[in-house]
């Protein structure tokens, strides 16, 4: 791993929403790290917890509805949980970054996106207009939106789906943030574009050092652009590790249902396996293991509160029957090449 | 191959939009331009592309959900696009359409028992409790209690709601199912339950399949052949095996390389598609897709290309093959 501090460094996080008037936590003590030039993806279905986890990053949850309840998120070294909103509103944007999984729904309808961007350059680095808006066709190029300096002057709907979500890319960057946080990014776009982003995407982490948090529930796309894996289950993180390690020698059961789930291009007659049931409600969560309930390989023992632990170098799961099973075997299994 | 099931021939459908202020122009979007395919009995077909190719208006128009400009539909011989009352009516019973939102294809205020039974009583099949006992036994086939007879629709996750859609499209025993991205709006793990559903299906009672999806990855698990289109028109079509593995199109190929495999040893360079899919109101000349393609030559944007039959089955539109 990376020497010095990191960019983002998320310690037992906990984040609850107000239910019927009592507090129920949607994410229950994540932490991990992210180093700068790295990218880290959040994996798991609707509803585990991982579009929380980057609001709660963002502090975008707020009561009455919600609070951030614990923990400690540490941007460039410096605690910013529990900021008050005036200084949140100084990182956000600046040092810390956006995109959403709605490029129909995120941007201001009644704005040229020229001025949307420009927006934040004028807010954080203090620039006049006109200079916002000339770094804002530089952005426009450097994310390539074609005749960029025609395109400044124009709104939201006059842009494709794809364009939009690179006028997104081209706001979250404006002011080079630290750290990004891409919440399904992708999602809502066709194939090809989804591969133009993505391509996007890592051209930019590379060239400016960013750190990427990556969140998705589509594990062909973690495959092509992620350095680490956090799998993510009811609020927590079930497993977590290098990306080459977590697709060859998944060790939570949850991880390798959702890939047997997955139809795979490469893998004709494959069999499928659906999850049975489904996710337990905020309102309803067990003690041990959250997916002891759909889990094939539900033992005594289950019901007892999980920790990580190592499955192998940086490679931990949160599952006391794969964490036992492989202390034997440990690191001597080669890792069995798909190809 | 025996007769087909399902022919379509030159199937046609353009929307005309009067658009802008103050003075509204005449656009013609071309959504459906000239698609042709055939469905054997008991075969699944898949139907690939980009949203705004003309998948889903193509197996709308078929159907009759919209009415097609030109073509020819004939469902075991007999011309579907011809057919009247009670002959339409008939051949309604004998293809189904299964919807891509599960949230907007139920109504809200209708148990899901009288949406089973409701077309039972239209079709004369069957009423009251004999109707019930019929619904329960679909609900049970989708993997659903007979207790959700009596619930509302807002009562089931999306999976769930995704099965009730097959079961009411199973009502009327049909033979032919026109599943129009069926999975899409689904998590990944109920994506795999509701395909499982399908393919039982699809096994049990011998159903064929028009198959509408943009993830290559899902049409490849579930369908025998497949045909790609862009812009209205299929770029290729063959065997799902050769066509998704070995593609001849250069869109074909582009989806394909597009497509990520969840595979970190695999990570290849992404691949550097250029542009996006242009408007159907104003398709490029000749080769609808040479704008876009890495291979594109003189004749490419002067000449459509012909219809070239591929060795092993199918065929491409494209001058590399020609």
């Amino acid at each position: 791993m990376m020497s010095g501090t990191p960019a983002l460094e998320v310690n037992d996080l906990r984040t609850e929403f107000r239910i019927a008037g009592t507090w129920h936590a949607a994410v229950r003590g994540v932490s991990f790290t992210l180093a700068r030039d790295e990218t880290l993806a959040l994996v798991g279905e609707s509803g585990c917890g991982k579009s929380v986890t980057a609001l709660s990053i963002m502090g975008l949850v707020q009561p009455p509805q919600g609070r951030v309840a614990g923990g400690q998120i540490r941007l460039d070294g410096r605690d910013v949980a529990g900021l008050p909103e005036k200084q949140w509103e100084k990182l956000r944007g600046d040092r810390i970054g956006m995109v959403f999984q709605e490029p129909m729904t995120s941007l201001n309808p009644v704005m040229t996106v020229g001025d949307q961007v420009a927006e934040a350059l004028v807010i954080h680095k203090g620039l006049s207009r006109s200079a916002a808006l000339e770094r804002a066709r530089a952005l426009f190029d450097e994310v390539k939106i074609p005749s960029a300096a025609a395109r400044l002057g124009e709104y939201p709907h006059q842009f494709s789906g794809g364009m939009r979500q690179r006028v997104m890319i081209a706001m979250a960057l404006a002011c080079e943030p630290a750290v990004l946080l891409a919440d399904e990014p992708t999602t809502a776009l066709d194939v090809t574009i989804q591969a133009q982003v993505l391509g996007l995407l890592a051209d930019l982490k590379s060239r400016h050092g960013m750190a990427v948090l990556f969140i998705t529930h589509n594990l062909g796309v973690v495959a092509q652009i992620a350095d680490r894996v956090a799998v993510m289950y009811a609020g927590q993180i079930v497993e977590e590790g290098p990306v080459a390690a977590i697709f060859a020698r998944p060790a939570h059961p949850y991880t390798r249902a959702l890939f047997a789930a997955i139809p795979r291009l490469d893998q004709p007659e494959q069999a499928l396996a659906a999850i049975p049931g489904r996710v337990p409600s905020l309102d309803a969560m067990p003690i041990g293991c959250a997916f002891a309930a759909r889990c094939e390989e539900r033992r005594a023992g289950c019901e007892a509160p999980q920790v990580l632990a190592h499955v192998g170098k940086a490679h931990r799961a949160r599952c006391h029957v794969a964490t036992v099973a492989t202390a034997f075997e440990a690191e001597d299994t080669a890792i069995h090449d798909i190809r | 191959m025996s007769e087909p099931l399902l022919s379509v021939q030159g199937l046609r459908k353009h929307f005309v939009q009067r658009k802008g202020f103050p003075r509204p122009r005449t656009i013609v979007v071309r959504a459906v331009e000239d698609v042709s395919f055939t469905i054997a009995p008991g075969e699944a077909f898949g139907l690939v592309g980009e949203s705004g190719c003309g998948k889903s208006t193509a197996a709308r128009a078929l159907l009759r959900l919209i009415e097609p400009d030109a073509g020819q539909v004939t469902y075991r011989g007999q011309d579907v696009l011809a057919a009247r009352g009670a002959e339409l009516k008939a051949l309604r019973r004998k293809m189904q359409i299964v919807f891509q939102d599960p949230y907007s294809s139920l109504d809200p205020r209708q148990t899901i028992g009288s949406a089973l039974m409701e077309p039972m009583r239209v079709h004369g099949i069957a009423t009251g409790r004999e109707a019930r006992a019929r619904a329960a036994a679909l609900l049970e086939e989708v993997g659903l209690p007979a207790a959700a007879l009596d619930r509302l629709p807002h009562e089931f996750s999306g999976g769930q709601r995704q099965r009730i859609g097959v079961a009411r499209a199973l009502t009327l025993e049909p033979e032919l199912i026109v599943a129009d991205e069926p999975v899409s709006a689904l998590d990944v793990s109920v994506q795999a339950q509701v395909l499982l559903v399908l393919k039982q299906l699809r096994a049990r009672r011998g159903l064929s399949f028009l198959f509408v999806s943009h993830d290559l990855s899902v049409v490849r698990w579930f369908c025998d052949r497949v045909a790609v289109m862009y812009l209205g028109r299929i770029v290729e079509e063959g065997p799902a095996g050769r066509v998704l593995a070995d593609p001849l199109h250069p869109y074909a190929k582009m989806l394909r390389d597009a497509s990520p495999v969840p595979d970190p040893t695999r990570r290849g360079v992404l691949p550097r598609i250029v542009g996006e899919i242009p408007s159907a109101a104003n398709p490029p000349p000749g080769c609808p897709f040479h704008p876009r393609c890495p291979q594109a030559m003189d004749v490419c944007s002067k000449v459509a290309p012909r219809w070239t039959v591929a060795s092993g089955g199918g065929g491409v539109a494209c001058h590399l093959h020609g």
